[in-house]
């Protein structure tokens, strides 16, 4: 099993969730939780990946756009 | 946001290290002209457009790429991307070592670490490709004016080709990317185009935009036929159309600086890719496209897709039936969406536009909007004039 970190969420939150999962097929909600999260996590890093921009580089571009009437 | 072809946006700029150091031995490389479509290539390659290609194709990618449309790892890419050179020149280059790469005017624009030196075979490039060997069929014809030799290697991009026109409607896909978040857009369908927007493109623009958050209309601006209608009057066309007739808030107009290779289906696929890279998750392909003359079957470039899987190739293609506007319906449609007979349909054939426009002929409304129609109407006037002068 690989290693693993607790996060604390909000007790309430954690009720609704065990609620959610009560006959979908999931064990726990902290399965349910990491699927929703790797789901998430997936669909954003292509962006990260794909741009490889420097915060200076997103600057000059947002800043570029700006001047030609992109933005 | 889509991943680029490949999954990785290529970026071939020299840092400014890079580029100090291979400014200081420019002198004594080796040296190799490009024409203006390898130039362009290489800015295409350089900026990502081109993704997952870094250079000129070497042997193994070429004839994949030609036999199959997919690069030998199966990855699709229906279009050579090759460096030409006559024999005689290459006969001065040594592979390991790189090359000075020179636009026609002269300018060092980047270099080549070449790896391979290799001669095509032409014809079966032509018809594996352009599906024809006629020496009338534009692609061909380059062909047979390229050199017989092709360079294989990675590139750097040293300094980009200048623009004299146009510079503040290029984007690099870096640049679309950063744009289409910024905007909020998750989807954006791309319309390629290298002739002026006409109702039914606006049509099959418009049916677009109702399914995607955005649409780029993205022109070709690069090297095309003598007799296509000059990049300049048709930045005209498309800046008058948007301002009158679009919503900007989801819409962007940007250039694409490649060079049509007017291969029909092969090149729809490869106009899509492109878009991919981009950003676009949407690509617009109409009657005919990136066809000339007869070709190709009117429908070619839809069919081809049919090839790969739609995860292959990762944006999704929008196919449209040719459009019209249609008296009886009082609308505009497609072949597709309408009953009525061909003589209730508004269309003018690409000749017949140039005919009315020389003889400064009004064209129909529902044909094209009377801005546009104005437009082209001047440019073809005064281009009569200066014939006749």
């Amino acid at each position: 099993m690989p290693d693993r970190v607790s996060i604390k969420i909000p007790r309430p939150l954690y009720n609704r969730l065990q609620r959610v999962i009560d006959g979908s097929g999931f064990s726990s909600a902290t399965d349910f939780i990491v699927f929703v999260l790797r789901d998430l996590v997936g669909s954003l890093e292509p962006e990260a990946s794909s741009s490889d921009l420097s915060p200076d580089e997103l600057v000059a571009i947002r800043k570029k756009l700006e001047n030609l009437g992109y933005l | 946001m889509i991943k680029a072809h490949g999954g990785r946006l290529v970026d071939r700029f020299a840092s400014a290290t890079e580029r100090t150091q291979w400014l200081d031995q420019a002198d004594t490389l080796p040296v190799v002209t490009m024409n203006r479509r390898e130039t362009s290539d290489l800015e295409m390659i350089a900026t990502g457009a081109m993704s997952p290609l870094e250079g000129f194709m070497g042997r193994e990618d070429y004839e994949h790429v030609c036999a199959h449309g997919r690069f030998p790892g199966g990855l699709p890419w229906t279009i050579p991307i090759t460096l030409a050179v006559d024999s005689a020149n290459a006969d001065d280059l040594e592979i390991g070592s790189p090359v000075a790469l020179k636009g026609p005017d002269g300018t060092l624009h980047g270099v080549l670490e070449l790896a391979e030196i290799y001669r095509p075979d032409k014809e079966r490039e032509a018809l594996q490709v352009l599906r024809t060997t006629d020496d009338a069929h534009p692609g061909v014809a380059y062909l047979r004016s390229s050199g017989d030799t092709y360079l294989g290697g990675r590139i750097t991009l040293l300094e980009r080709p200048h623009h004299a026109r146009f510079e503040s409607s290029r984007l690099d896909p870096r640049e679309t990317r950063v744009l289409f978040k910024a905007k909020g857009w998750d989807s954006v369908a791309a319309f390629q185009t290298r002739n002026p927007i006409h109702r039914a493109h606006e049509y099959l623009q418009k049916c677009a935009l109702e399914l995607v958050d955005a649409l780029l209309i993205h022109p070709i601006m690069g090297e095309t036929k003598s007799d296509d209608i000059p990049a300049e009057v048709r930045l005209e066309c498309y800046q008058t159309l948007l301002r009158n007739y679009y919503p900007t808030a989801r819409v962007a107009m940007s250039i694409l600086p490649a060079a049509m290779r007017y291969a029909g289906p092969r090149e729809a696929v490869f106009h899509a890719l492109v878009r991919k890279n981009y950003g676009c998750t949407h690509f617009i392909v109409g009657r005919d496209h990136a066809g000339v003359g007869g070709y190709y079957g009117t429908y070619d470039a839809h069919t081809i897709f049919q090839e790969f899987e739609a995860l292959e190739i990762g944006i999704t293609p929008l196919f449209f039936d040719h459009a019209f506007y249609c008296h009886s319906c009082q609308n505009m449609a497609s072949q597709k969406t309408c009953p009525h007979d061909k003589e209730q349909h508004v269309f003018l054939s690409g000749t017949k536009i140039r005919d009315m426009l020389a003889r400064g002929e009004e064209l129909p409304a529902e044909f094209t909007r009377p801005e546009v129609a104005e437009i082209l109407r001047r440019h073809y006037q005064e281009s009569t004039a200066d014939t006749i002068a």
